[in-house]
């Protein structure tokens, strides 16, 4: 077994190492509670519902809608992701291997007379530069919108909700977790209430 | 019963669910006395709605997944039935040619190019209007290409397997292929980056590559979808039980099996990778969609550039232009576009409802395109002609006059001028409003399009090598069945796999068509 001083000591850089804190909320059947969702039926309520819930000051929420919604992220107060950054790292970590392949194989490792051209000319190693450079742009795009997003996952504690699957048909629904600092089962309900939703329930997440 | 939703128990009829033998779809409200569906206003400050007859949410989600969860039906298995023997034909031919060797072809020393690089430049060009749809209409804010995105994207990725078949199997020793691959090997030998032929391979891989990924990120959500229905139904206890299906007659249940839902929830639970429509999950999903659209934009460019670079960089009289380039890309675009209408326009008369997602002005906004890179295309190739007699090259000219024009002199006149008729006079209907608005008229046009595109590599390829500089080099080219039937059994490759499409993957991309529906704004107020 690992030892426990080197689990933490680890823990500062890999914080996903670190068991899931205790329950702050546990429920009557005595699951922990992961939070509570609010149903809404229209897209302006949910957009001022997630204003709402935004202003009260929660951190650990979020809309689930069937599509993305116009500007959400200023209803949300989301800060704006970093994946253009990392597709612009991807892209020039393609072109320089692409520059390091063709120019290492063209005039070092393999080096051919072709209509009597100098080895290391670059002119006709730029298509293949721009292939290089989009292709990881492409990988890094959709790989690390998935990283980002945790996915792919097998289960959430939302699914275990059977109004949940709605959401992919017509249904907006918002869901705080217990671990917000903010949360309280009374008064996250109120709010939700107050918000304009409706079917507001407890979610157990069981594990 | 009778209160419940025409568009819900459509969508549970075609699932078996509900008795009753013609799903009878909504009218879609067409002005008295007009074809028109009320889509083809012209005045500019009314916008044509995207989906008609007032349509909510669940509504969209039904008609969409409906197609998807349906019973299979019996034209679509005749017609899978037909197509996958001719896949299964064309699989036979390749696997001959790989045995018996390349000369099981009509090459010869002359025309050592022929229906296999046309083949492959053919369904190529006709991949090109996938990645257009989805990503210079998506920069351009195009509403309209909701309509017709995914099925635009599915049919790019089905060219591109038929495309890359061709040049595969045409280099001979095919378990030679690799050399084309810049692998570290015991010879020591690495591939020639200085060739239009390398940097084809890497266009073609990059564009299978990121088209391929581009579909599934779009399908992820939709695919959610069809997972959570599935999932509510077994729940509910309302799925039907797998049924084996029978040409004649009624189908045979076999309760023993798992239930179609059953594997719903399993496959498209994985291919949906967990996704719970969180909007901070949308929020980078629509980043990646964008970056996506602006990244595939230049590479659809560079594609059909790359591989016009081919011919152009040769020395041959008819291949050596610098026009080759635009004029590919302008060609792809057009041949592509005419591919999508000749595929959806049947579809729209066939499937329930579908003439509510796709209505008549998205017909008509394609056909537009159509006439426009018809006649960019027709430009081309009078420029063309134009700068062989400009530039006083006479072999280059000859290479036009007598190789492909002139019915005196030219044995391919006839390909020659079935391309124009095709490529250049049929598109110029659509300056007639009435023309560009009829669906048959459309389809009728996109046909002669598709057999022109065809035609216009065929001409470009092998009327400019058949007569080489000296008479004694002078070959025509005569197709064997092998060529044929490879070519056939690439288009049943094809239809096949748009027809497994069509049946087991949402056809609309259904959370785009709910983004451009009226009830997603988040304001009341306008």
């Amino acid at each position: 077994m690992i030892p426990k001083e080197l689990i933490s000591q680890a823990a500062d850089y890999f914080p996903m190492l670190l068991r899931k804190p205790a329950p702050k909320y546990v429920s009557e059947s005595g699951n922990r509670v992961y939070g509570m969702v609010a149903e809404f039926h229209e897209t302006p309520k949910v957009y001022h519902a997630a204003e709402m819930v935004r202003d009260a000051g929660y951190s650990k929420w979020d809309v689930h809608t069937p599509f993305p919604i116009h500007d959400i992220e200023s209803a949300m107060g989301m800060k704006t992701t970093k994946l253009p950054l990392m597709a612009g790292g991807a892209a020039i970590t393609g072109v320089i291997i692409a520059i390091l392949l063709q120019w290492g194989t063209t005039a070092y490792l393999y080096p051919t007379v072709v209509q009597g051209k100098p080895f290391d000319a670059w002119e006709p190693f730029v298509p293949i530069m721009f292939e290089l450079g989009v292709l990881l742009t492409a990988f890094m795009c959709i790989f690390g919108m998935l990283a980002l997003n945790g996915l792919p996952r097998f289960h959430h504690p939302l699914f275990s909700h059977e109004r949940f699957y709605k959401v992919s048909d017509d249904r907006f629904i918002i869901a705080i977790e217990s671990h917000d600092p903010k949360f309280d089962p009374a008064a996250t309900r109120a709010l939700l209430e107050k918000a304009g939703g409706t079917e507001i329930a407890l979610i157990e997440d069981e594990d | 019963m009778s209160a419940i939703h025409p568009d819900e128990s459509l969508a549970q009829r075609m699932h078996g669910l509900q008795p009753g033998e013609q799903p009878s779809p909504r009218n879609t409200p067409i002005i008295p006395g007009t074809s028109d569906d009320g889509t083809l206003s012209e005045d500019p400050g009314k916008r044509a709605p995207c989906v008609l007859g007032d349509r909510s949410f669940e509504d969209v989600t039904n008609i969409v997944c409906g197609y998807a969860e349906a019973k299979m039906p019996k034209p679509w298995l005749a017609a899978l039935t037909i197509t996958s023997s001719i896949a299964a034909l064309g699989t036979g031919m390749i696997l001959y040619l790989i045995i018996t060797g390349v000369g099981v072809w009509g090459l010869n020393n002359q025309v050592d190019w022929a229906w296999d690089i046309t083949n492959f430049v053919f369904w190529i060009g006709i991949g090109h209007a996938g990645t257009l749809i989805s990503a210079i209409l998506c920069l351009l804010k195009q509403n309209w290409r909701t309509a017709v995105n995914r099925s635009a994207e599915a049919m790019t990725i089905f060219a591109v397997i038929c495309a890359g078949i061709f040049p595969g199997i045409h280099v001979g020793r095919v378990w030679f292929a690799w050399f084309l691959a810049p692998i570290p090997n015991s010879n020591g030998i690495w591939p020639n980056f200085r060739s239009p032929l390398l940097w084809d391979v890497f266009a073609v891989s990059t564009y299978a590559t990121v088209s391929l990924l581009f579909w599934y990120m779009g399908m992820i959500p939709d695919v959610a979808t069809l997972r959570d229905r599935a999932y509510m139904r077994l729940t509910k206890g309302v799925s039907r039980p797998m049924a084996i299906p029978m040409p004649i007659g009624n189908d045979i249940i076999v309760p023993q099996l798992p239930k179609p839902d059953q594997i719903r929830v399993l496959v498209y639970g994985i291919m949906s990778l967990g996704w719970r429509f969180s909007s901070r999950h949308w929020h980078r999903y629509e980043k990646a969609y964008l970056i996506l659209a602006g990244i595939s934009t230049p590479l659809v460019l560079s594609v059909h550039s790359i591989v016009s670079f081919d011919f152009a960089t040769s020395i041959i009289p008819g291949w050596h232009t610098t026009i080759f380039p635009p004029y590919f890309v302008a060609g792809a675009v057009f041949g592509g576009f005419a591919m999508v209408l000749w595929l959806m326009i049947p579809l729209r008369m066939i499937l329930p409802n579908f003439s509510d997602l796709l209505t008549k002005r998205h017909l008509e906004n394609m056909a537009k395109i159509l006439l426009l890179t018809g006649t960019m295309v027709g430009f081309a190739y009078g420029m063309e002609f134009f700068i062989a007699w400009y530039g006083a090259n006479e072999f280059e000219f000859a290479a036009f006059a007598n190789n492909r024009v002139n019915p005196a002199k030219a044995p391919y006149w006839w390909a020659y001028w079935t391309m124009i008729t095709c490529n250049v006079v049929f598109p110029q209907l659509f300056w007639f409003r009435k023309m560009r608005q009829n669906p048959l008229v459309i389809w009728i046009v996109a046909t002669a399009v598709t057999i022109g595109m065809w035609f216009e590599r065929f001409v470009i390829i092998v009327t400019s090598i058949h007569r080489a500089f000296l008479p004694g080099e002078w070959h025509m080219f005569f197709p064997t069945w092998v060529d044929i039937l490879t070519f056939v059994g690439s288009c049943g490759i094809f239809m096949t796999l748009f027809l497994l499409f069509l049946k087991f993957l949402p056809v609309f991309a259904l959370a785009e068509l709910k983004v451009v529906m009226p009830q997603s704004h988040t304001h009341d107020d306008h």
